[in-house]
């Protein structure tokens, strides 16, 4: 018992421990990009991936898997550029109805018992058609006051810095310190368990999924007031990109271990690892996605090193 | 009745199938029914090679999954044209250099998940993202057009059937016979039931999954050399949409989510479906966006309907 706690500890602080290194590879590449303004560049499209992965991490701690999420965060953006921007209120009621489908959707699991990889994959089609119905070519506008609150620029530390550790903050606040929060974990862990102490694991099932929900509506509207316009395909790598994130924060797929905190480290590490790290490296763009794959391995690889051998 | 068609999940795609064709050969009055049957059997190919790729690897038990089989589509297509070069003398060698390219991606699949000792679609995850990588960075550029021979050959028909599709058939009877009737087969399945159990009554688990993975990774490559011909020409996206098709036919078609129970008719029946459905929506006139939206609503609710079976 005693050999295990470092070993456990060790695992814990390797999501930090990969962002801390990616991050020291930039400055020592380039030290001027350790600046306030360094790192708001680098990490402007970090929030609208670190909520992706927080999405996807309520999906998992209830060990599901949303293959939908990037084609939703698709819609929601063309939502967003389009009638949130024109009639603000029928924009938002979409955009509640759309977080509301999503519980729908937790309930249809949890009722049906189904796979969770194939409903949203199925989903994932509706979302992604529903997108080009509402805006069949790039366009649109993102709200006046998006785009100010995506470019304004705080005092100290960068808008992406804040938004991150405000965001780990509130979900560390809400999965890991409070009653219900618990649950939640504990359904992915042990359904049968929680249901048997009287909690209703369908309403355990949509409050997972609307989390994610609302947390990808989250994310399409820091995307969009980024990007001011919208593209019914501008989601479209944010599903595995999410998955990709979860893992490295030291998310498992099943058992309800998840990381808010991680999830976020996880975000910002893809996101800094996939274009500045590769630039200063002059790396061409085309090996973006492949470097976010060998990180992947890389960490996965480490964390194997700390893992107990009896896992396997 | 209904308990025969619970007994066979799989009649639901035939008869989805032939309830598409009938909607569109009515919206035609009746004109061309030749013709949309032969398109579809061509276009199905595809799918049901990649189906059949996914199924064997899907039946291997829970978190089984290939999330590779698109990007390996991609970089088969393009090393297949290339090794071709536009020369009928270099078919043979394109093939076999697509089916290698499959084999390798297979190999270094299952190497991470047995290194690793991390879930199959995180490992397949992370290699998609870098096959992208190496296809975007080595298909730069490339519009190398299939070898006149080998283009004739993918369209090639026999008394108004697709000869591909004729041979895709032959193959899939040899693939039951390898499932039902082989050592190998058998384990597969018993690998899929119980992987522990499978262990300790002397199956080779560890060589089941490597070769289930590395045969999943040949046809994949198949698939996106004869792809390449029937499109005349290799390109990175040629394969992004077999891999959530070729989920989805294995889970329509009747194969467990969970593992250890195979479907191969079902298959066939699923992917004749998805194109069906498809050649259905156009001629009603729909565009890309209610495409998407009604394959998506239908995988949803064939799942919900049929689905609701999950053990894992």
């Amino acid at each position: 018992m005693t050999a295990r706690a470092p070993v456990r500890l060790l695992r814990s602080l390797l999501p930090a421990f990969s962002l801390a290194l990616v991050v020291a590879a930039i400055a020592w590449l380039n030290p001027r990009a350790m600046s306030y303004f360094g790192f708001n560049l680098m990490l402007s499209l970090a929030l609208p991936i670190a909520l992706a992965t927080v999405a996807q991490m309520f999906v998992i701690a209830g060990s599901e898997l949303d293959l939908s999420i990037g084609s939703f965060i698709s819609f929601c953006g063309c939502v967003v550029a389009t009638w949130l921007d024109q009639s603000p209120l029928l924009g938002a009621a979409i955009l509640l109805g759309g977080v509301l489908v999503y519980a729908g959707v937790g309930a249809l699991i949890h009722l049906r018992n189904l796979p969770s990889i194939v409903v949203t994959l199925g989903m994932s089609f509706v979302w992604q058609g529903l997108a080009i119905l509402v805006l069949p070519r790039p366009g649109g506008a993102a709200p006046d006051w998006l785009q100010t609150l995506m470019s304004s620029k705080p005092p100290f530390l960068p808008l992406p810095v804040i938004g991150s550790l405000l965001l780990a903050l509130v979900c560390h606040l809400l999965l890991m310190r409070t009653g219900y929060g618990a649950v939640l974990r504990g359904a992915g862990g042990n359904a049968t368990a929680i249901g048997r102490t009287g909690w209703s694991l369908l309403k355990v099932k949509m409050a997972l999924f609307a989390l994610a929900g609302l947390f990808g509506v989250l994310s399409s509207l820091a995307l969009i007031g980024i990007s001011t316009s919208a593209d019914p395909n501008i989601g479209s790598n944010y599903s595995l990109l999410s998955i990709a994130g979860v893992i490295l924060g030291g998310g498992e797929f099943v058992g309800g271990v998840v990381s808010p905190v991680g999830a976020v480290i996880g975000g910002l590490t893809l996101t800094l690892a996939a274009s500045p790290l590769l630039t200063f490296l002059h790396i061409p763009p085309d090996w973006q996605i492949g470097a976010n794959g060998a990180l992947l391995i890389l960490v996965l690889a480490a964390r194997a090193r700390f893992s107990r051998p009896e896992a396997a | 009745m209904l308990e025969a068609l619970r007994a066979r999940p799989w009649t639901w795609s035939f008869v989805g199938a032939l309830g598409a064709f009938v909607a569109t050969i009515a919206t035609l009055h009746g004109q061309g029914a030749a013709g949309v049957a032969t398109a579809a059997l061509a276009l199905a190919v595809f799918m049901v090679l990649a189906g059949i790729g996914q199924m064997f690897v899907i039946t291997l038990g829970p978190g089984n999954i290939d999330l590779s089989l698109a990007a390996n589509i991609g970089l088969a297509s393009a090393v297949s044209m290339t090794v071709m070069n536009g020369s009928d003398a270099g078919i043979g060698l394109g093939l076999a250099a697509a089916a290698g390219c499959g084999l390798a991606i297979g190999a270094a699949n299952y190497l991470l998940i047995w290194l690793l000792r991390i879930p199959p679609i995180i490992a397949t995850l992370s290699s998609s993202f870098i096959i992208q990588s190496i296809d975007i960075a080595y298909g730069r550029g490339l519009q190398i057009k299939p070898p006149p021979g080998f283009a004739d050959f993918t369209s090639l028909q026999i008394a108004g059937l697709p000869l591909l599709a004729l041979l895709t058939m032959l193959f899939t009877v040899a693939a039951a016979v390898l499932l039902r009737r082989t050592i190998y087969g058998r384990w597969v399945l018993a690998t899929g039931q119980n992987a522990h159990a499978a262990r300790l009554a002397g199956v080779a688990v560890g060589r089941v999954r490597a070769i289930t993975y590395m045969v999943c990774g040949v046809l994949g490559g198949l698939d996106g050399a004869l792809l390449a011909g029937y499109f005349r020409g290799a390109n990175v996206d040629i394969g992004n949409e077999y891999l959530l098709a070729s989920i989805a036919v294995v889970v329509v078609g009747g194969t467990s989510v969970a593992g250890g129970e195979a479907n191969l008719p079902g298959i066939w029946g699923a992917s004749l479906f998805m194109v069906l459905l498809l050649t259905m929506l156009n001629t009603f006139g729909a565009g890309a966006g209610a495409r998407l939206l009604f394959t998506g609503l239908i995988i949803v609710a064939v799942i919900a309907f049929g689905g609701g079976r999950k053990t894992a």
